[in-house]
Order: C-alpha cells, then structure tokens, then sequence
C-alpha cells in the first residue's frame, strides 16, 4: 500500500490516485511521416520495467493534478516525486 | 510412464503406495534441442506436449526458472469458461474449454474439471440489456450462453442478496453451463507428465540470462545452468513477457500488474456455481475443498511483486459479503498474488516475435488458466509449422501496427 506525497496536496493514502502510464514518452511527428509500426510502437509497446519505472499519477480524488513518481516496481517503494515537464531526478533516469 | 487406473491405484494400495515412480523426468539441459519453450507453467508445458504429441517434435525443452506451475498457473482462481463477445476470442477460448472437456483422458490424469456452470450478475435494467446483447453474440458465436432473470438466478444460487435493501440487486444472469472450475496444479502436473513421457526435458531452476542474437535470429539462450542452442524458442512466462523480451532486444504492448486471490475457511457445500459480479468487482466459487475461492479486480498500479494490496482486498470482500450475506461470518485463510500481462484490447499475443526464432505466447492478462491448452495447441502448431493458425491469425503482434485489435477490454471492461 503506498503512502503519495502529490506536490501539490502533500502525503495521501494510494486510493485517492489514478495511475497513468509510462512518464517521458514523446510523440512522434509530424504524423504525415509516421510509419504504422512507429505509431503502433508510440501507442502501444512499454517498456514495463521490473525495478525502476517512471510513471504519471494523478491525485484524482484531491486537487485534480498530475505529476510524475520515480517507484520501484518489485518493492513499491517510492523514489521520488517531481512535476510534470521536469525531468527523472538524476540517478533515476 | 505408469498408466494411473482403478487397478493401479488397488495394487499400489495394496502394496502401501510404495512403488509410484515420479510423474515426470527432471532432465539436465543438453547443449541442443530443436525447440525450447521458456517458462514452465500451463501454457509452456502444453506447448511442449502439443509439439510432440501433434507434430512429433519430441527434442524439446521446457525451462522453468522456479518450480513447476509456481507462477500463475498455481495462483489463479481457476475459472475455464469461454463466454466471449468477439468470434476471434470465443473460437480460442472454446477451443480450450473443448480440450479441457477431454484433458483427463487425454493425460491419463485427472485435471478434475467441475462443468458446474458460471453465472455473470447484472444488477440493473441497463446490464440486462447489455447482457442480452452479449448473449445473442455469444450465440452467434456458438457458444452455450442463455439469459437469465432474476427468478432463474435464485433457483441456481438462493443465498445471493435477494433482499429490498440490497445495495446491489440481481435483475439477472447470463450464464454459461459448460464453464466451471479445474484443479490448476494438475493441469500443470498432467501437461508435465504427458510432455516428459513423450520425450521432453522438463529442467526447473533454470533461469534465463540473455538471448544470443546474431543476424536478427536468436541462436541460443544463456542460462544459469549454461548456454543452449535451438533452431525456435517459445516465450511463455505471463508478467515477465517484458522483462525477457527487453532481454532480447524490443517492447511489447504489455503491462504486468498484480492480480490478487484469497480464500476462506472451508465450509460444506453451499455454492454450486461460479458467481461473477462485475459491479461489485468480486467473484466467486467453492473449491472440492469447501474453501470459498475469491478475487476481483486487478492491482491500482504495475507492479513485479507476488503479492498484493489492501485497497483491492477490502473492495472484493466488500463486494462479496453484500451479493452475499451469509459470508459475512467467514473468516479468511491466505490471501495471494500472480503477475499478469495485461494488453490494451486484453486479448492475447499468439505468433513471431520482432527477432527470427523466437515466438511469443503471452498477453493473456488475468485469463490465462481458462486458455491453457489452447495456448499450447496453437504455440505449437506456429513453430512446428512456421505459420499461424486459423485461430492464432487475429492475435499476432502485428494487430498493433494495423490497428486491428480484438477489443475485449471494451466488450467485458472486467478482469476474466
């Protein structure tokens, strides 16, 4: 069970929050260049880690905002926390 | 092999169960096979039986990092049914509940399959008519699915919340009679059997280090117990289709969460059916055992470790103690957690990899039990033979570049 300190609300019990999927992922362009597989990849393919994974939440039953969380995905344990438009702490990349 | 009968099982009782050989050989690797399959679980083992049994392709191993089943195949809540919306899905899945129908004799072992029928609850007007229109899909599809009403649905399971204050009324059902359960560890254990006899090496705690890729084909795998070669490698290892596939060098669409389970004291037999409830998120079935078997919904993030959440926990019993109030007394006994490799239209990867000699089964997500031989059947049918299957051509990876998913997640919106 995960104790999250949303950067806007402070720490929050897990249920109050959304998990969003893979954080840093761009999308490719312009679209008219794209092949299927490029954008099937953009899409679809993860990169699902086991340990370290960057992820987007968002504190959905609080202030609404989303935001970034560096966790390891065999312990769960929390790494850290940053905004969203900022880059993985150093050492976290 | 030893033929397991009526008149074994009197002889060796008589002679004080001492002379059962083991059910299968554990084999140390050789340098070379013509076909490793990596993970040893249900749809592994079936793979390997079904490559030799079907195809004769019997210089084959099955590399099992821990023991045998010890992933999901031994934490599922081991529903089979094959109920689904889409003709894609419900030929695979129905081809596997009519390979279970026949599994026992098949592997001389008796995987005990409980046809004992499933029922999905809708609980207001508005699921009834979905539900209807589900069912006349499912029939479309040959599958044996009826609607029920609410009357029907308490003469199969009286003790469900028929009361005026329920917080989540039965208007119906839709049910599937030849759905049930099976014991999820002999299907494993029969697989395992049937596959060694024919010849396969079954070699648990042998763990996958890297691929050995040259020219864009994988030529060996590195292991803890030494290098391998193989003129094919099958992948079947659920939530850790990522890690291996990073391993060999791409992504797949696939995201491991954990899917919990848990079961309570054991009682005497009081529900004779499967009860699924999407709303509530819960569902339900009494093991040989009287232990009730429960889950619902997957964990609130990805996740790599065997165990799960309390958040998840509370909403499943909460779901199962109001559709049934008799339970409220029951105490828990364990509870437990698989990693299950969910896909965005929650259906599974059946074919080629993106690297030569290497062939996937995976994506299954949290209905990978129900799925086991038809897993198997078709894996080995795509590396004997180098081509899909009739039923495998909708579920290769290649749907993510064309864009011709198998929305399942659409049409159930439920874990399966």
């Amino acid at each position: 069970m995960l104790l999250i300190a949303c950067p806007f609300c402070g720490p929050r019990d897990e249920t109050e929050f959304r998990y969003g999927g893979e954080s840093h992922i761009a999308r490719p362009g312009p679209s008219s260049q794209i092949s299927d597989e490029r954008w099937g990849d953009y899409l679809f393919n993860q990169r699902n880690s086991k340990g370290l994974h960057l992820e987007r939440w968002c504190h959905g039953a609080g202030c609404g905002q989303w935001f970034n969380i560096a966790r390891n995905t065999v312990t769960h344990e929390i790494l850290a926390v940053y905004k969203m438009g900022e880059p993985a702490p150093e050492g976290l990349e | 092999m030893t033929r397991y009968s009526a008149l074994s099982l009197i002889r060796q009782g008589l002679a004080g169960h001492r002379g059962w050989a083991p059910a299968w050989r554990s084999a140390a690797p050789k340098p070379r096979y013509d076909v490793v399959i990596i993970g040893g679980g249900g749809h592994g083992l079936a793979t390997a039986y079904y490559l030799a049994k079907n195809h004769g392709i019997r210089n084959v191993a099955v590399l099992e990092k821990g023991w045998l089943g010890g992933g999901n195949t031994g934490r599922n809540t081991t529903v089979i049914r094959s109920n689904y919306f889409f003709p894609e899905s419900a030929a695979v899945y129905d081809l596997a509940l009519r390979l279970y129908e026949k599994l026992s004799n098949d592997l001389n072992f008796n995987i005990m399959l409980s046809q004992r029928g499933l029922l999905f609850f809708a609980h207001s007007r508005h699921e009834m008519e979905l539900f209807s229109r589900s069912v006349n899909a499912m029939q479309l599809n040959g599958i044996d699915a009826e609607l029920l009403d609410a009357d029907d649905v308490r003469k199969l399971v009286p003790i469900l919340n028929f009361s005026d204050s329920a917080r989540f009324p039965v208007w119906g059902a839709f049910y599937q009679g030849r759905g049930g359960i099976a014991r999820h560890d002999a299907v494993a254990w029969g697989y395992a059997r049937g596959a060694s006899a024919l010849g396969v090496d079954i070699i648990q705690n042998c763990e996958v280090a890297g691929f050995r890729v040259e020219g864009g084909r994988v030529a060996a795998i590195e292991t803890n117990r030494g290098v391998i070669e193989a003129g094919a490698f099958g992948l079947a290892v659920a939530g850790h289709s990522g890690v291996m596939a990073a391993k060999a060098g791409f992504r797949l669409p696939i995201t491991s969460y954990a899917l919990q389970a848990m079961v309570s004291e054991p009682v005497k037999p009081i529900l004779h059916t499967v009860a699924i409830s999407p709303a509530t998120g819960t569902y339900v079935s009494q093991s040989d055992k009287g232990e009730l078997v429960f889950g619902g919904g997957l964990d609130l993030h990805p996740s790599y470790a065997q165990r799960g959440n309390l958040p998840v926990i509370e909403t499943v019993v909460a779901g199962l103690t109001e559709m049934f109030p008799i339970f409220r007394e029951l105490k828990m006994l364990r509870k437990w957690a698989g990693l299950v490799d969910v896909v965005h239209d929650s259906s599974p990867i059946l074919g080629p990899s993106p690297v030569e000699g290497l062939y996937l089964n995976c994506g299954w997500g949290t209905g990978g039990f129900k799925a086991i031989p038809a897993g198997g059947y078709l894996l080995a049918h795509i590396i004997a033979t180098g081509r899909h299957h009739t039923y495998s051509a909708a579920f290769d990876l290649n749907r993510f570049a064309s864009g011709a998913l198998v929305d399942e997640a659409a049409a159930a919106g439920i874990p399966h």
